[in-house]
């Protein structure tokens, strides 16, 4: 944890370092301006486009050169454990939970909500959750036809669905 | 006496038969759209307000599609906590603070409690909220109106300045936190000089900003399962709760303990509501922040005080009748929920404005009668709903965890039709996770990206009032006390700090 700690203050600062730079950039179709003229005051006009955004993030540079002090005089909780940022449960939940969450939206721009919704919850339920059969598929169902009736149908909020897209036409003539 | 009388026509008005159904109706609309995470008030009133045009052809005017709307914006105040306290998400940026408590009573098994009290504080804030409205309108409306630019940023420095003074948190993660939550408003163009700012990689979903939805729904609904998931370890259920009937009147019987941060709640939510631009969530987080400050027992927030939920439901729903009334009365909407409502009164064709009194009473005070009527219903609707509530909370993890992946990707699409969001949602979902982990307090952050593009325009504004010169916040008599009370709690920590210091050297 310790390790994090210091590893997320740095990477935290360098993100500020970088929003303050990208606060300065001049508008593109004026490049003759020279990069942080925004961030003052513009006779005028008043504080330029960049005046909030780079000194917030100047703030978040100094937060994180204080969280580095205090990590280095242990003072946080963090910084003073020896525990581990993420165990191996921890790991295998990041893979198995956030990569299936990533994997469901990659899977939205194919079958669209309505596909992705049974796949996932079906992985989730049967894969992880070791429910029997009939429990995932009522669940899994029943919720992709909930969406859709609330959704496309009374809500009027086209959800995605990619190559499934034929398939719900003869819903649509149906219900609307 | 002409008040009371206005009012109690307004009332036989809404309560009859069709304005009476299209109350029971918007109110079970709102509860359900107010607690899905993703859908808030203003995404209710905003998808259905098409819908208010079947209604008007049937009923001729501006009162009973007004009552359906507004009906919808009660529910969903009151559906909020529900998100809030049962899973842990809020259901819309003004349940945000109820969370902080109502949902460690739920883990605890005390959700029927979390649930009654805040169904009970947001009864109370309606209440007193609609009282002062019918009351107190002309001269609420005056003190809105010497509101200037200075005295809103100030306000929001206020809200920021209790997370920093009383969050408890690490001070430098959570100014951070706020920090980073106002840059990330930023994204997108600059609505003052048109430039666009922070389009990061000259991706073109930034160049409408990063919307609150999708930074709450990250950390709430991703980041939050996915800390669960990794704390809980069991996988087996969240929490087991034994509701009855008498653990319900038990519960209410509980209410009575929460009194302070009702009254809180009442009179804070409902002059922070009526400022212009202000609204529900900084009054819910600040009357959260007021109760801990002056609670005998604030250790106790943040582990499950039944205070802590009482005075944010108190003051979201007080500050949503206090918003109706700059609308109402100036047509400045203090809330967004609010600017969607008075964009349907000027479809329905009236003028919101000061002559609405005079002018339009047949449409103002059914309006206004309908605001105590759907208060009874959606209190009475909350509390018969509850044991339907707590069932999800027995349901699974394994079920309720993807239920609640699902609700959150779709949720987020729903309410900006785009993917980008969605993914941006996801990553900031995982990111939460993972600071949540070293301690970074997130809901600066979400309260932050609410504020920021009021206080962004507030703060330039001013200081181009006064040539740059920061005295005006300072200076001004209102502006002033509530700037100086910020930077006090900004600095109470560091106070407290050398306080500590001295007396160890004593």
């Amino acid at each position: 944890m310790r390790v994090a700690e210091i590893v997320t203050a740095i990477f935290l600062g360098v993100l500020s370092i970088y929003l303050m730079w990208k606060s300065g950039e001049p508008p593109s179709w004026n490049p003759d301006v020279p990069r942080f003229a925004n961030i003052g005051f513009i006779e005028g006009e008043g504080p330029g486009s960049g005046f909030w955004p780079f000194w917030l993030s100047a703030i978040m540079l100094l937060t994180c050169i204080w969280t580095a002090v205090n990590w280095y005089r242990r003072l946080t909780p963090a910084s003073q454990s020896s525990e581990q940022f993420l165990d191996g449960y921890g790991k295998r939940m990041m893979l198995v939970v956030g990569g299936a969450l990533f994997g469901f939206l990659a899977l939205i721009h194919f079958v669209g909500f309505y596909g992705a919704i049974p796949v996932f919850m079906i992985y989730y339920m049967r894969y992880l959750g070791s429910h029997g059969w009939f429990l995932t598929f009522t669940v899994s169902v029943t919720l992709t036809v909930i969406c859709f009736f609330f959704f496309d149908i009374a809500m009027r909020i086209v959800l995605p669905k990619g190559y499934l897209e034929p398939l719900f036409i003869p819903l649509y003539n149906m219900f609307l | 006496m002409d008040v009371l009388i206005a009012l109690w026509q307004g009332i036989l008005i809404a309560l009859e038969p069709i304005n009476l159904g299209l109350a029971v109706i918007g109110v079970v609309v709102g509860l359900f759209v107010g607690a899905m995470p993703g859908l808030g008030s203003v995404n209710g009133v905003a998808i259905l307000l098409p819908f208010t045009f079947v209604i008007q052809s049937f009923t001729g005017g501006a009162t009973s599609p007004m009552i359906f709307l507004a009906s919808i914006y009660y529910g969903a105040m009151y559906g909020g906590a529900i998100s809030s306290i049962t899973l842990g998400i809020p259901g819309a940026s003004t349940a945000v603070a109820t969370t902080f408590d109502g949902r460690p009573l739920a883990l605890a098994g005390k959700a029927h409690v979390a649930l009654v009290v805040a169904a009970l504080a947001s009864f109370a804030g309606a209440t007193v909220s609609n009282l002062l409205f019918t009351g107190f309108a002309p001269l609420l409306a005056d003190v809105a109106l010497s509101f200037g630019n200075p005295e809103i940023f100030a306000l929001m420095l206020l809200a920021f300045a209790t997370f920093v003074g009383l969050g408890g948190d690490d001070i430098p993660k959570t100014l951070f936190s706020i920090c980073f939550g106002l840059v990330m408003a930023t994204v997108g163009f600059d609505i003052i000089s048109g430039e666009p700012r922070l389009v990061f990689f000259d991706l073109t979903g930034f160049t409408h900003g990063i919307r609150f939805l999708v930074l709450a729904i990250g950390v709430y609904g991703i980041g939050e399962m996915m800390w669960t998931i990794n704390t809980s370890r069991t996988g087996t259920n969240m929490s087991k709760v034994e509701v009855t009937f008498a653990s319900v009147v038990e519960a209410i019987k509980q209410f009575k303990q929460a009194w302070r941060g009702t009254a809180i709640g009442s009179a804070l939510g409902f002059f922070v509501g009526i400022l212009p631009a202000a609204g529900a969530t900084p009054g819910s987080l600040m009357a959260y922040g007021i109760s801990k400050m002056t609670s005998r027992r604030s250790a106790e927030f943040g582990k499950g005080a039944l205070d802590g939920v009482a005075a944010p439901e108190a003051a979201n729903n007080s500050a949503s009748t206090g918003a109706m009334l700059p609308m109402m009365t100036l047509g400045i909407p203090g809330s967004p929920t609010t600017a969607v409502l008075l964009a349907g009164m000027v479809i329905w064709g009236l003028q919101p404005g000061p002559l609405l009194f005079t002018d339009q009473p047949e449409f103002v005070w059914p309006l206004i009668g309908s605001f105590y009527i759907s208060n009874f219903v959606a209190v009475a609707v909350n509390l018969l709903f509850i044991p339907v509530f707590l069932w999800m909370l027995r349901m699974p993890f394994t079920i309720l965890a993807p239920l609640i992946f699902v609700l959150s990707l779709v949720g987020t699409y729903a309410a900006y039709m785009d993917m980008f969001d969605v993914w941006l949602m996801v990553i900031f979902g995982v990111g939460a996770f993972l600071l949540r982990i070293l301690d970074y307090p997130l809901a600066p952050a979400v309260l932050a990206i609410v504020l920021g593009p009021i206080a962004e325009p507030k703060l330039r504004q001013s200081l181009l009032l006064s040539d740059g010169d920061f005295s005006i916040f300072f200076t001004r008599p209102i502006a002033g006390p509530i700037t100086v009370i910020a930077i006090l709690l900004i600095l109470l920590p560091l106070l407290k700090l050398i306080r500590d210091k001295l007396r160890k050297t004593a």
